[in-house]
C-alpha cells in the first residue's frame, strides 16, 4: 500500500494545532514583551519560586495522592470481589459500575454540592438520626471526595480486568502446594494484579493532579490547585506568561509520573510473568 | 459470612456511586427551592428547563459540535491512519507519538495551548474556535481505533483486489473499508461522546456567549444549587441508561446471531465434508 500521502492532510493539522501551540506556550513562559520588543526573560520561572505558588503545587499532589490512596483502598476489593464467584451476573454489576462514568462529569460533581450542602439531604438525615452534622462544603475534605467519586471506576476496571483474566489453575496449584488464603493472596493474587493496579493509579492521579472543576465546584471560589492557578492566569489576571510557565511545570510533572509508573510497570510486569 | 460481607461491601460501594444521582433525582420533582423540605411533587421544573433559553442554546451548541467534529474527525481519521500505516517505521512512529500528545497532555494544557494559538492568529473565540478545538482532540482517539483493525488486515487482501482490476477507490469501500469497520464505529462514538462531554477544553476557546452544557451547567452550579439542574441531571441520566441498555441488548443480540451463523457454517461444512466422504 503506497498511500502514505492521505496521511499528509492530518500532519499539516497536527502541526497546525498540536505542535504550533506547544511552541507557543514554551515561547510565551520564556519571553516578555516590553516597548522595545520581545526579550528571554527567565521571570515567569522565577515568580513560581515562591512559597505561596510551591505550596499550591504541593497541595495539589498531595490532595491527587489521598484521593488515588482511598481509590485503590475502596476499588481493590470492589475488583477482586466482582471477579470472584460471589455475584452471578457480574456484567450486569460491571455496567453498574461504568454508568455513573457515563454521566456528564460536572453533574456528577453538582450532585456532591447538593448532598454536602448545610441543610442538604445528608446532614438531615445525620440530625434525624441525631448524630452531628458535618459541614465540608468548600474544604480540602470535599474535593478529595470529589475526586474518589469522579475517578473510582478508573480503578476499579483496569484492576477487574487484570483480575478477571488471570490464571484460575495458579491459585488452585498454590492451594494444592499448602498455601492458605492469606497466602495465595499474597503471592500470586497481589503480585499479578499489579498491572492493572498500576494503570489505576496513572488513570486516577493523573487527572485528579490536573483537575480544576472539581476544586472550582466543591473547594469554593478561593480554593487552589495548579489548575485553578492556571486558569486564574489566562482568565483573569492576565499574565500569559507566568500561565504558560506554570502549563510547563504540570506537563513536566505529569511526564515525571507517567515515567516513574511506567518503570514500575516494567518491573513488575517482567516480574509477574516470571 | 464472608460472603455476607462481600455482598455487602459491594452494596456500599454502590450506594456511595449512585446515592448523589439518587439524590438529585428525587430533588428534581421536589416543590420547593429549598433543600431541607419536601414540599410535594410538581414536574415544574422540567418545564422551566425546557424554557430556559441558556440551556437550550447550550444543549444545541454541544449536539451541533459533537455531530460535526466527530464526522469530521472519523474521516480525517480513517485517512490518516491508513496514511500512517503504508509508512515506514521511523515516520510511523513520529506521527503516532504527535497524535499521542493530545492524549496524554493534561486537558487544560490542550485547552491553553490551543487558545493561545487562536489569540495569536487572531481568530475570535466562538463556535468556529471550539468546533476546531473538538476535532484536534477527537482525531487521535479515532486513529487509536482504526489502527488494530488495520494490523490486523490481511495486507494482500487490498494488493489482490487491485490486480483483479478494481480502482484503488474501489478497493478502499469493498475491500478496507469492511475490515475496519468496527474500529471506525468504536472511533466514531468515542470522539462523539467525548466531544459531549468535554469541559476544560470548550472552556478555554470558545467565547462570544457560544457556550456547551458543560459550561453551563459549571456556571449555574457556581451560583448556587438550582433545581432546574436537578432536572437536567435526571434526563442526561436516563438517557445514558437506555443508551447503555440498547447497546447492551444489541451487542448480546449480535453475539446470538453470531453463534447461530457459526453453527450453520459448521453444520454446512459437516455437510460438505460428509458428502466429500461420498465421494
Amino acid at each position: 500500500m503506497k498511500k502514505q500521502w492521505i496521511a499528509y492532510p492530518y500532519a499539516v493539522w497536527m502541526t497546525i494545532f498540536i505542535i504550533v501551540p506547544l511552541f507557543l506556550i514554551l515561547f510565551f513562559s520564556i519571553t516578555e514583551s516590553t516597548e522595545a520588543g520581545i526579550s528571554f526573560t527567565t521571570k515567569h520561572f522565577k515568580k513560581f519560586v515562591d512559597p505561596i505558588y510551591i505550596d499550591v503545587l504541593v497541595r495539589s499532589v498531595l490532595l491527587a495522592l489521598y484521593a488515588t490512596i482511598i481509590c485503590l483502598l475502596l476499588g481493590y476489593p470492589f475488583a477482586l470481589i466482582l471477579a470472584s464467584k460471589t455475584f452471578k451476573r457480574k456484567s450486569v454489576l460491571l455496567m453498574l459500575t461504568v454508568v455513573p462514568m457515563w454521566m456528564n462529569f460536572l453533574l456528577r460533581t453538582y450532585s456532591w454540592m447538593t448532598l454536602l450542602e448545610k441543610n442538604g439531604p445528608l446532614n438531615s438525615i445525620l440530625s434525624a438520626l441525631s448524630l452531628p452534622t458535618i459541614n465540608i462544603l468548600y474544604t480540602e475534605t470535599a474535593v478529595v471526595l470529589g475526586m474518589v467519586y469522579n475517578f473510582l471506576p478508573f480503578m476499579i476496571l483496569p484492576i477487574y480486568s487484570v483480575v478477571s483474566r488471570l490464571d484460575k489453575s495458579l491459585i488452585e496449584a498454590a492451594q494444592d502446594l499448602g498455601c492458605n488464603d492469606v497466602k495465595v493472596f499474597k503471592r500470586v493474587t497481589l503480585p499479578l494484579s499489579l498491572p492493572g493496579v498500576i494503570s489505576g493509579i496513572t488513570m486516577v492521579f493523573m487527572p485528579a493532579v490536573t483537575t480544576f472543576v472539581i476544586s472550582r465546584l466543591l473547594g469554593g471560589a478561593q480554593f487552589m490547585l495548579i489548575g485553578n492557578l492556571i486558569e486564574r492566569q489566562f482568565l483573569s489576571s492576565g499574565d500569559w506568561g507566568f500561565g504558560s510557565a506554570l502549563s510547563i511545570i504540570l506537563m513536566l510533572l505529569i511526564l515525571l509520573s507517567m515515567g516513574v509508573m511506567s518503570k514500575y510497570d516494567r518491573e513488575y510486569g517482567e516480574g509477574g510473568l516470571l | 459470612m464472608m460472603k455476607f460481607l462481600k455482598k455487602a461491601y459491594v452494596y456500599l460501594i454502590f450506594i456511595f456511586l449512585y446515592a448523589p444521582i439518587g439524590i438529585l433525582i428525587i430533588y428534581s420533582f421536589n416543590d420547593s427551592r429549598s433543600r431541607g423540605a419536601w414540599g410535594g411533587f410538581t414536574l415544574r421544573w422540567y418545564s422551566e428547563l425546557f424554557k430556559d433559553r441558556q440551556i437550550m442554546n447550550a444543549l444545541y451548541y454541544t449536539l451541533a459540535i459533537a455531530v460535526i467534529a466527530s464526522i469530521v474527525a472519523t474521516i480525517v481519521g480513517i485517512a490518516a491512519a491508513i496514511g500512517i500505516f503504508s509508512m515506514k517505521k521511523f515516520k510511523r512512529e513520529l506521527m503516532l507519538n504527535i497524535n499521542h500528545l493530545p492524549i496524554l497532555n493534561p486537558d487544560i494544557v490542550t485547552g491553553i495551548a490551543l487558545m493561545l494559538l487562536f489569540a495569536s492568529v487572531k481568530l475570535p473565540l466562538g463556535f468556529l474556535s471550539m468546533l476546531l478545538a473538538h476535532i484536534t482532540f477527537c482525531i487521535p482517539y479515532v486513529i487509536l481505533s482504526i489502527m488494530p483493525k488495520l494490523k490486523q488486515m490481511n495486507k494482500h487482501l487490498y494488493e489482490a483486489a487491485l490486480d483483479l482490476g478494481a480502482t484503488p477507490f474501489y478497493a478502499f469501500k469493498r475491500v478496507i473499508m469492511p475490515e475496519i469497520m468496527p474500529g471506525v464505529i468504536t472511533g466514531f462514538l468515542l470522539a462523539l461522546t467525548l466531544s459531549l462531554d468535554d469541559f476544560v477544553i470548550s472552556f478555554f476557546t470558545t467565547g462570544n456567549g457560544v457556550t456547551n452544557l458543560s459550561i453551563t451547567v459549571e456556571s449555574m452550579a457556581r451560583r448556587g444549587i438550582s433545581p432546574k439542574l436537578n432536572a437536567l441531571s435526571t434526563l442526561m441520566f436516563l438517557a445514558v441508561l437506555l443508551l447503555l441498555i440498547v447497546v447492551n441488548i444489541r451487542t448480546s443480540k449480535d453475539a446470538d446471531e453470531r453463534r447461530e451463523k457459526n453453527e450453520k457454517i459448521r453444520q454446512s461444512g459437516v455437510f460438505v465434508s460428509g458428502s466429500r466422504d461420498n465421494i
